[in-house]
């Protein structure tokens, strides 16, 4: 029997997980890269560091810097499955963690009533695991193989939610009134992304690993186009890449991300754009895959757009 | 032998603790927030052969001890500073440093104020049921008696010295402050076809009827705060009201949680952290720190993009209304400022404009920024009396 991880009591637990994460931070950015996620040192770090330390990670970052794509890498290096918990205003533990199906509960008394059947036995049975519905974050505790549960934007939430999460986050269980305390099969390796649109609260953080995620350097940014977009060529890539670097340093309303740059470069590969100086009105055109505002569009001119190329190597 | 290793190895182990310890006392100082599990996982991290190098500690301690992007930031330089022992650049805080003299503190303003209007009182216009008793060369005469306290809701700002009448703007924040709090939320809106059923409740209170659900329970509203963003003048042209407005701004941040407030003058600055602070006098004082140079010229325009650029993405969401209090005398560009104020009328659902000059008799909004910014408010309001400030609560409570 595999000692159950209890955190919290001091232990860096040697887990009996899969043996990716118990190596070096370097083996670990080689082994995210062949998933197809291009990961900075900072951030291979933060993961060995999440399995070492066994606490959930935290990442913050401007929309579209691929704060979700860490998690989705994580499960799939992992071989195990991604649970996304969505947070959005109103979420509420029914949603998040568990609830009765009280229509079947419902029918089942019903069904039993003429039958004589003793009270308490059919109490048992109608409050029994057959009419209980996971929700994301008991489903999570109660995999085999421990999963990667990722609680995304979880600034959206309420500050409520945000307390229980708390609670489920530092005990690994769940209690459920009828049924009794459920505890954790398995510790999920938890993933939480955050845009900053509230402040969390001081708590969660302490609790959390932080990760700030930043918009990836030309090269970095360059590694992940020829990653995702296949038949890309690399000099292409890097030429697309320090473009979107300067572009970001310009004052837009809404700075592109990276999938926006991933949607470019396969638009410029789509149009058959060998080096971005040739063309030039390709190039302008197809600058609605990351301007996404209309003031944006106006912003970036075709003066900009040639300044902008010009920087470009 | 084995014993002798055994205590060396202790004695590294205990000056590492003692290292660590200060470096946690470092991080505290500078406002981390360090618990000691944290600085138990670091300990645990030491002994680990993850950590054979400065640059790998740096960055697995960066995990650990961040919590927000501002730690982030400065986290380089403190464990630059403590454990390389490299000079430091920019403002990090060392234990037990004063505040820096010489500042002008919102108290300091406050007070000095308070004597202007005393030797000012000649020019001030007079309020009806004051006549008779004050008199040039008794200022103090215009503090006592019931006719004054009667008439508090029509004094004008600029002529009130009393605590009394500036408890009383305390409390009426917080009055506004309560009626703005009830709000539905989207997914209350959505419900057309009637509330929804609570059946956790719905079962429980089928129990009486032998099962049968005969009475069916809803789903109440959930009661929702609204989130307030003030922005306060803090200029020369300002100073007879900002006293009385930072603490009717206090007094919001008291009562929403989802609020926050900036004071601008020739620069924008964040000062929520300060007011959280409960004491008033206290939060003021912090406030003054923070809000170095205010009283000066007033860049609305600059502070209003400053504002848009760097904070409005973080605290403006669809169910935030923004208010500038503000009497529109800029330095800046008029055309510069309407932009920046058609960006955030986009972002935010309503902008309240409180300026405190409407209250003026014969006052017209002709100030060139204030005539670029009125296309884009909502609602141009007076804010120079308790009453005009009350005379708000219905319509922000409707938001």
């Amino acid at each position: 029997m595999a000692s159950r991880i209890r955190p919290g009591n001091g232990q860096v637990f040697e887990s009996e997980k899969p043996t990716l994460m118990s190596k070096s931070k370097e083996h670990l950015a080689k082994a995210l890269a062949e998933t197809g996620y291009v990961a900075d040192e900072g951030l291979a770090t933060a993961l060995v560091l999440t399995d070492m330390l066994s606490r959930p990670l935290l990442l913050e970052g401007e929309a579209g810097v691929g704060k979700t794509e860490v998690a989705k890498a994580l499960a799939n290096l992992e071989e195990t499955d991604l649970i996304r918990l969505q947070c959005y205003e109103g979420l509420d533990r029914s949603d998040a963690i568990y609830e009765w199906n009280y229509q079947r509960q419902l029918l089942a008394i019903k069904a039993r009533e003429g039958s004589g059947a003793d009270a308490d036995a059919v109490e048992e049975a109608v409050f029994s695991e057959k009419y209980l519905l996971e929700r994301p974050l008991l489903a999570a505790i109660r995999q085999e193989k421990p999963p990667v549960l990722l609680i995304d934007e979880i600034d959206r939430a309420d500050e409520e939610f945000e307390a229980f999460l708390l609670e489920i986050l530092s005990d690994y269980q769940v209690s459920i009134p009828e049924l009794g305390t459920v505890p954790a099969t398995s510790i999920p390796r938890v993933v939480l992304t955050s845009n900053g649109t509230r402040e969390l609260s001081d708590a969660l953080r302490r609790r959390c690993l932080y990760h700030y995620v930043d918009y990836p350097a030309p090269d970095r940014e360059a590694r992940i186009l020829l990653s995702r977009v296949d038949g890309l060529d690399a000099a292409l890539a890097l030429q697309i890449a320090e473009l979107m670097g300067n572009l970001r340093k310009e004052d837009l309303n809404k700075v592109p991300g990276v999938a926006e740059t991933i949607d470019w470069a396969a638009a410029l590969l789509g149009l058959g754009v060998k080096k971005l100086h040739d063309s030039r009105d390709l190039v302008f055109d197809t600058l609605v895959c990351v301007l996404k505002t209309r003031e944006d569009q106006a912003k970036v001119t075709r003066e900009v757009t040639d300044r902008l190329l010009g920087k470009v190597a | 032998m084995s014993t002798l290793r055994l205590e060396t190895h202790e004695d590294v182990g205990a000056v590492l603790r003692e290292r660590l310890a200060g470096f946690v006392r470092t991080l505290r100082d500078n406002g981390f927030k360090v618990g000691l599990a944290e600085t138990r996982d670091a300990l645990q991290l030491i002994r680990t052969t993850l950590v054979k190098h400065p640059k790998s500690l740096k960055a697995a301690y960066r995990c650990l001890f961040c919590g927000r992007q501002s730690d982030w930031k400065r986290f380089d330089e403190l464990f630059d500073a403590y454990w390389l022992e490299r000079g430091l650049k920019t403002g990090v805080k060392v234990t037990g440093s004063s505040p820096k003299k010489g500042m002008k503190t919102i108290r300091e303003l406050m007070d000095a104020q308070g004597t202007k209007q005393e030797t000012l009182a000649g020019d001030v216009e007079r309020q009806p049921g004051e006549e008779d008793e004050d008199s040039d060369d008794t200022p103090t005469g215009r503090r006592e008696g019931a006719s004054i306290a009667e008439n508090l809701g029509q004094v004008d700002f600029r002529n009130m010295q009393d605590p009394d009448a500036l408890e009383k703007a305390h409390d009426l924040a917080e009055r506004l402050a309560r009626a703005m709090r009830v709000r539905l939320t989207r997914r209350d809106r959505q419900r057309r076809k009637g509330p929804r059923l609570d059946l956790r409740k719905t079962i429980r209170h089928s129990i009486a009827h032998g099962g049968t659900p005969i009475e069916l329970i809803r789903k109440g509203p959930r009661h929702r705060q609204l989130r307030l963003v003030i922005l306060l003048d803090a200029s020369g042209s300002m100073n007879n009201y900002t006293s009385v407005f930072t603490r009717f701004v206090h007094g919001m941040l008291d009562n929403f949680r989802e609020a926050e407030a900036f004071l601008f003058h020739t620069r924008l600055v964040h000062v929520s952290s300060a007011l959280s602070e409960r004491d008033a006098a206290r939060a003021l004082d912090r406030m003054g720190l923070m809000a170095q140079g205010i009283g000066g010229g007033t860049k609305i325009g600059e502070a209003l993009a400053d504002f848009n650029r760097w904070h409005a993405a973080r605290v403006i969401h669809s169910r935030t209304c923004v208010i500038i209090l503000s009497d529109g005398y800029d330095t800046g560009d008029p055309a510069a400022l309407g932009e920046e104020m058609k960006r955030l009328r986009r972002r935010c659902k309503r902008i309240v404009w409180l300026n405190p000059l409407i209250g003026c008799e014969g006052y017209e909004p002709t100030a060139g920024g204030m005539q670029a910014a009125l296309p884009h408010v909502d609602l141009f309001a007076p804010a120079h009396n308790l009453d005009s400030l009350a005379a708000l609560e219905p319509y922000l409570a409707e938001l």
